[in-house]
């Protein structure tokens, strides 16, 4: 979570730097994202620091280097809230094309390789002692993590990243814990709450991002009672 | 063919030494329990065999061979606190995970080898009524046991067991070492052990460590290799159908 989140952050930087280079954003965001999860997996094995210490300064360095990058560029000053916050409406369509690519490319890793991915979040030394090459899936984990942000941040921002991607997935833990049902559950759950946060924001004039999140927040709490509920009939 | 061979090992871990001139050799299927204080280089000791650790000098040999991959050859079994136990996975995964090999391929899917080999020794352990729980539904017995069977899916010669009795009550405890002795007869196991109670009336050679090797060889200890291991009278230990121990007063107790 803290990863996504640090991903997210060190993203904006790279929007920065887009705007300052007068390239797509989302291309600056996808290099910086890029860059800082294969950073912090590189500085994490050379330096012995805990993984939150490095994300925690990818995190603010990506931020850091944004203001910088967008201060630097002359003209209007861009929209960056639309990014902070997500504005589902002014995704163009080369953002559209380059969401398509990374989505394929995650779901293709994920898919490829789900075993050892499996194994190495479960137990990390074991999949070490029967030889797998951990430092390869460390990458390939970091580096997906770093794509499902960038295509994320389009739609519902910066801020709210982490909330999309661990709503779903702790929604869907409450009930199944087979890995390959709480990622399909989270796809769905995912998209469920999108389209009716879309739907409610469109309704009420507020912001699509903002929404999104209010739905899947709600949704949780919601499912955590209704399963609490639940389980007391079963037992009484 | 001696199964391990190690000779004149020294580990450091930034300049603490950790081992220091260890020489050990276990023959093919033999039971060898390795024990000592905490902090006295058993785990490292065993990370050093699997070459998860690089020694500083000396050179370990499995099967006369040097090779760094040593999965090939053995089995694992790490103190079971090491992983998350919410993690969304149920049992038979979790065996099946020891029916993967070492290179990485694209879509990778178990046979129906792999999943009847997985099968086959969760049915001789007892625990295939439970391949579809969570992993942290189980009790420290059950877990055990699923990771005993983990290692064996590898199909090695050779077993490592990091203290798999510890936080287990009596009872479970017994079913592990009946396993074990029950598995000892095709293969050669070693262990970390505090049982010390318990570990005698099961194996065929004990070694102590604590930094160096104090005693390698039968199980029958005097009091003065016992003091010098753990540096503080310990319980002395009988051999015999059924263990038991006598306390030997502490200094200046009377």
């Amino acid at each position: 979570m803290m990863l996504s989140g640090g991903m997210a952050h060190a993203a904006f930087g790279g929007i920065g730097m887009g705007y300052f280079l007068n390239i797509e954003p989302i291309i600056g965001a996808l290099v910086f994202a890029t860059v800082s999860s294969l950073g912090v997996v590189a500085i994490k094995e050379k330096s012995k620091a805990s993984a939150d210490t490095i994300i925690g300064m990818f995190w603010t360095l990506g931020m850091a280097l944004g203001i910088i990058f967008i201060s630097l560029t002359s003209g209007y000053p861009p929209d960056i809230s639309s990014y902070l916050f997500g504005d589902i409406l002014t995704v163009s369509k080369m953002d559209l094309y380059i969401m398509g690519v990374l989505d394929c490319i995650v779901v293709f890793i994920v898919m490829g390789f789900f075993n050892y991915i499996k194994a190495y979040l479960f137990d990390k030394e074991f999949s070490d002692i029967i030889g797998i090459n951990i430092k390869l899936i460390e990458y390939m984990v970091f580096l997906f993590i770093a794509f499902s942000v960038v295509v994320l941040i389009r739609v519902i921002g910066i801020m709210l990243v982490i909330a999309l991607l661990t709503v779903p997935p702790a929604i869907s833990k409450l009930l199944t814990y087979n890995l390959r049902n709480i990622m399909g559950l989270s796809i769905i759950f995912g998209l469920l709450f999108s389209l009716l946060g879309l739907l409610l924001s469109y309704k009420l004039h507020i912001a699509s991002g903002a929404t999104i999140i209010i739905v899947s927040v709600c949704a949780y709490i919601i499912s955590l009672v209704a399963i609490k509920l639940l389980k007391r009939d079963v037992i009484v | 063919m001696n199964a391990i061979e190690i000779e004149d090992l020294n580990v450091d871990y930034n300049n603490v030494n950790v081992l220091k001139d260890i020489n050990l050799t276990i023959e093919n299927k033999e039971f060898v329990a390795i024990i000592g204080p905490n902090g006295g280089g058993k785990t490292t000791l065993l990370k050093a065999i699997l070459g998860l650790v690089k020694p500083s000098t000396g050179e370990i040999r499995i099967y006369g061979n040097r090779q760094k991959n040593k999965s090939k050859f053995i089995g694992y079994v790490l103190q079971f606190t090491k992983f998350e136990k919410a993690f969304p996975i149920d049992v038979f995964d979790v065996v099946l995970m020891g029916r993967l090999k070492s290179s990485i391929k694209i879509f990778y899917k178990y046979s129906k080898e792999d999943i009847e080999y997985a099968k086959n020794i969760m049915n001789m352990l007892d625990i295939y009524a439970f391949k579809d729980r969570q992993i942290g539904q189980l009790s420290g017995g059950q877990l055990q046991r699923v990771l005993i069977a983990r290692a064996l899916c590898m199909e090695t010669k050779i077993l490592l067991l990091d203290e798999p009795t510890a936080c287990l009550d009596e009872q479970s405890k017994v079913n592990i070492y009946e396993i074990l002795k029950e598995l000892n007869k095709d293969m050669t196991i070693l262990i970390v052990s505090h049982d010390t109670s318990f570990v005698f009336s099961y194996i065929d050679k004990i070694a102590c460590l604590n930094q160096k090797l104090f005693y390698h060889g039968e199980p029958e200890l005097n009091k003065n290799t016992m003091d010098k291991v753990y540096g503080c009278p310990v319980d002395a230990i009988a051999h015999g159908d059924i263990p038991h121990r006598v306390f030997r007063s502490h200094e200046g107790e009377l």
